[in-house]
């Protein structure tokens, strides 16, 4: 994690009021010449979190890669609403060939690159949650074991959005899909199934495995500007909320990011050889329910008779990631 | 220059005279021969700059192999069976995106029942990929045809398969003029195609094409086989002029010209049959046989011009249109459209069958008397079909075939029951 030399504290959280900083020490997104790799015209819905995490972290990629970049993307919500034929969104060379083979199509290109001597130019794969953790995941894991020169970066909307709202194995416990209906002695989705993929990533031993989230914004930028300046198989996990698919307000997509984080329930970290190096801190953990309540996924828990036991295990869950991480700041 | 070499290392040997620059293996028999040939080519350094990429899947295989023919490498990638239909997502997408990979399908039977042996079930299952499907009659031709391959699928951006027949051909050792280098750089020219992942020049390749576009996509891939039936002849002669002999093109005639009956087939099996052709003719019978070598794009023409003259064809092939017949007899049935003929089609060698030249001669018999049965099996088991058969008339409960066959003779798993 990039330890910030000074701490204004103007959300509550350890974020720092970009204005506060240096030129250099901006946002790649605050600054005018960024490249807008994924250009205004695109279809994704207001408030997209996928939306939003693809261009901060492709902006970024452009930057560490003196815009010698180029994508290779899984089928899914970023595929569909980037390139309705004949448009494009995207200001960088990009394929988009199957839903679960992107980590294979950018390993070819990696392996063209090399071959033609083009050491300056560097590959993404991206693809949604379900295209990375499920359908997608046996390529992404040879391609991490042969550790291809790819930085993966999965933007994790917790469900297969593009397809109508369905269970993924990154969905969350008792969250409502289309698949998971709160209907029956346990509505929503089952505990104790589904996969962590960053700590799958993690035990492959790569060179740079993090979680970040669209709510941390210079965090999210300085964890693919790190993942850039390393070689071989690099995994970045962002969080974005869907409000289309969390049944949540469009303007609340980085509230709810924030409250992921805050709440413990989505540990931003990162790690390289397999070993962790960095977490952020939680400054004051908030209580699931303030994340869980703005969203209609999560509805049943909050009716005439609350879920009571329910939160209390998504609750437990969280307490699980905070202590195993460590993420609470000590007090100043 | 004439070597008695295996069939897999010779087609390893063209591959690596095609200079490939991406190779992706994921082992599957009786492909691996291949691949084990040019991985050793590629880490000795022999082969120059290439990758060589050991894949997880033959899906990787396939899409390793489209990033790196999208980023404008030459690849190269090869498989058979259970391989091809695990890929094949990725192999209609190749060619959707007009990329021209080169695998060869070391031609096997598809499960279940789980079987290595030689038949055309899996790259005939991929007939409609959009790929081009040549087929090798003998090692000389599987290795030429490679180097034929690379040469059409870059110049009509698309993708080919060449199909040689699983140990038949991949494991047999047999004598092969292997070309020279300056030859095969004479005949492949570099790839440089039109539009490749670059950063200065961005490209969005592979979007979401819908119904106002996507009838002319689909048919300029049509149109695009339709030119390479145009190619494939100029190119095998081109390839006789640079390499001295012939190799390729559409179909190949065997003593046709006054034949009264023609076999048509694909495949190794052809020596088989030419054997056959010749007892026969010397006893008398006008017979010949049609080799079809492109079986896609399907030379309509040309297999209705070499049989419209004959009373009567029979298609011998080694795949079944399960609950139809015929594969490859569908296609020269089309050929054929209009042309009155008697048309049978003989179902032989599935999962390794041997196919014997005692049973050739005794099936031509029964076709030159016009006694065959539209469709029929060459060499089937009839007692174990009937078996089964009637035991199904008397009770029916769903169960795999083969161990269905097993409890009909009393054997259930290890035990008798």
């Amino acid at each position: 994690m990039e330890m910030q030399p000074i701490k204004f504290y103007q959300t509550g959280t350890f974020t720092v009021g970009n204005r506060l900083l240096g030129e250099d020490q901006r946002a790649v997104q605050a600054n005018l010449q960024r490249t807008n790799s994924l250009n205004c015209g695109h279809r994704a819905c207001q408030g997209c979190g996928e939306a939003l995490g693809a261009r901060y972290a492709i902006d970024a990629a452009m930057r560490a890669a003196n815009k010698q970049l180029i994508a290779a993307n899984a089928t899914g919500c970023l595929e569909v609403f980037s390139t309705p034929y004949p448009e494009t969104s995207w200001q960088i060379p990009w394929i988009h060939s199957l839903f679960g083979n992107a980590a294979a199509v950018a390993a070819g290109i990696a392996a063209a690159l090399k071959v033609k001597g083009r050491t300056d130019v560097r590959v993404i794969a991206q693809g949604g949650d379900g295209g990375t953790t499920d359908i997608g995941f046996g390529c992404l894991s040879g391609m991490f074991e042969r550790n291809d020169d790819v930085l993966y970066i999965c933007y994790d909307n917790e469900a297969y959005m593009n397809t109508g709202v369905q269970r993924s194995s990154a969905t969350p416990p008792a969250a409502r899909t289309a698949t998971t209906p709160t209907v029956g002695a346990h509505p929503g989705n089952a505990f104790g199934q589904g996969k962590n993929l960053p700590q799958i990533a993690l035990a492959h031993n790569i060179p740079y495995v993090a979680t970040a989230s669209v709510a941390y914004l210079r965090d999210l930028e300085s964890k693919v500007m790190r993942a850039m300046s390393l070689h071989g198989a690099r995994y970045i996990h962002i969080f974005v909320p869907c409000p289309l698919g969390w049944g949540a307000a469009s303007q609340d997509t980085i509230k709810l990011a924030r409250l992921a984080v805050e709440s413990g329930l989505f540990p931003l970290f990162e790690a390289e050889h397999g070993e962790v190096t960095g977490v952020y801190k939680i400054r004051k953990p908030m209580p699931v329910e303030e994340y869980l309540k703005p969203q209609r996924r999560f509805a049943h828990l909050f009716g005439p008779t609350p879920a009571l036991e329910t939160i209390a295990r998504l609750q437990a869950g969280a307490d699980r990631n905070i202590r195993k991480f460590g993420l609470l700041a000590e007090a100043i | 220059m004439l070597k008695q070499i295996e069939g897999s290392e010779a087609v390893a040997q063209a591959v690596a005279l095609c200079r490939p620059e991406v190779i992706c293996a994921y082992p599957i028999s009786p492909q691996t021969h291949i691949v084990e040939g040019l991985g050793r080519r590629v880490n000795s350094g022999e082969l120059g700059r290439c990758e060589f990429i050991n894949v997880e899947s033959e899906f990787a295989a396939m899409s390793v192999s489209i990033g790196a023919s999208a980023a404008g490498a030459r690849s190269y990638t090869a498989t058979a069976s259970q391989g091809l239909l695990f890929m094949a997502e990725a192999v209609y997408n190749a060619s959707g995106l007009g990329l021209p990979i080169v695998m060869t399908v070391a031609n096997r039977a598809i499960g279940a029942p789980i079987n290595i042996w030689n038949d055309h079930s899996d790259s005939l299952a991929l007939r409609d990929s959009g790929w081009i499907q040549l087929f090798a009659e003998t090692n000389q031709e599987a290795l030429d045809l490679h180097i034929l391959a690379f040469r059409l699928a870059e110049e009509l951006s698309l993708p080919a398969m060449v199909c040689m027949d699983g140990f038949i051909l991949t494991h047999a050792y047999e004598r092969v003029d292997m070309p020279t280098q300056a030859q095969v750089d004479a005949y492949l020219p570099r790839y440089e195609p039109r539009q490749v992942l670059d950063p200065a020049e961005p490209v969005s390749i592979g979007a979401m094409v819908g119904p106002e576009a996507f009838m002319e996509v689909r048919y300029l891939a049509h149109a695009k086989q339709l030119q390479a039936l145009e190619r494939l002849p100029v190119l095998a002669s081109e390839f006789k002029q640079i390499f001295g002999r012939d190799s390729g093109g559409l179909v190949r005639r065997y003593r046709t010209e006054d034949a009264e009956t023609i076999v048509v087939a694909m495949g190794s099996v052809l020596g088989t049959i030419k054997d056959v052709v010749d007892e026969m003719r010397d006893a008398g019978v006008k017979i010949g046989a049609l080799g079809v070598c492109a079986f896609r794009p399907s030379p309509l023409a040309a297999i209705r011009e070499a049989l419209r003259r004959a009373q009567r064809v029979v298609v011998l092939e080694k795949s079944l249109a399960v609950g139809l017949g015929g594969i490859l007899a569908t296609d020269i049935r089309t050929a054929l459209a209009g042309v009155q003929l008697h048309g049978y089609t003989v179902i032989a060698g599935l999962g390794g069958r041997p196919i014997l030249k005692s049973s050739l001669h005794d099936l031509f018999k029964k076709a030159g008397e016009d006694a065959l049965e539209p469709v029929s099996f060459l060499d089937l088991g009839w007692d174990v079909v009937e078996r089964v058969l009637e035991r199904e008339r008397q009770s029916r409960r769903s169960g795999p075939i083969a161990e269905n066959i097993l409890r009909d003779i009393g054997v259930v798993g290890a035990t008798l029951a």
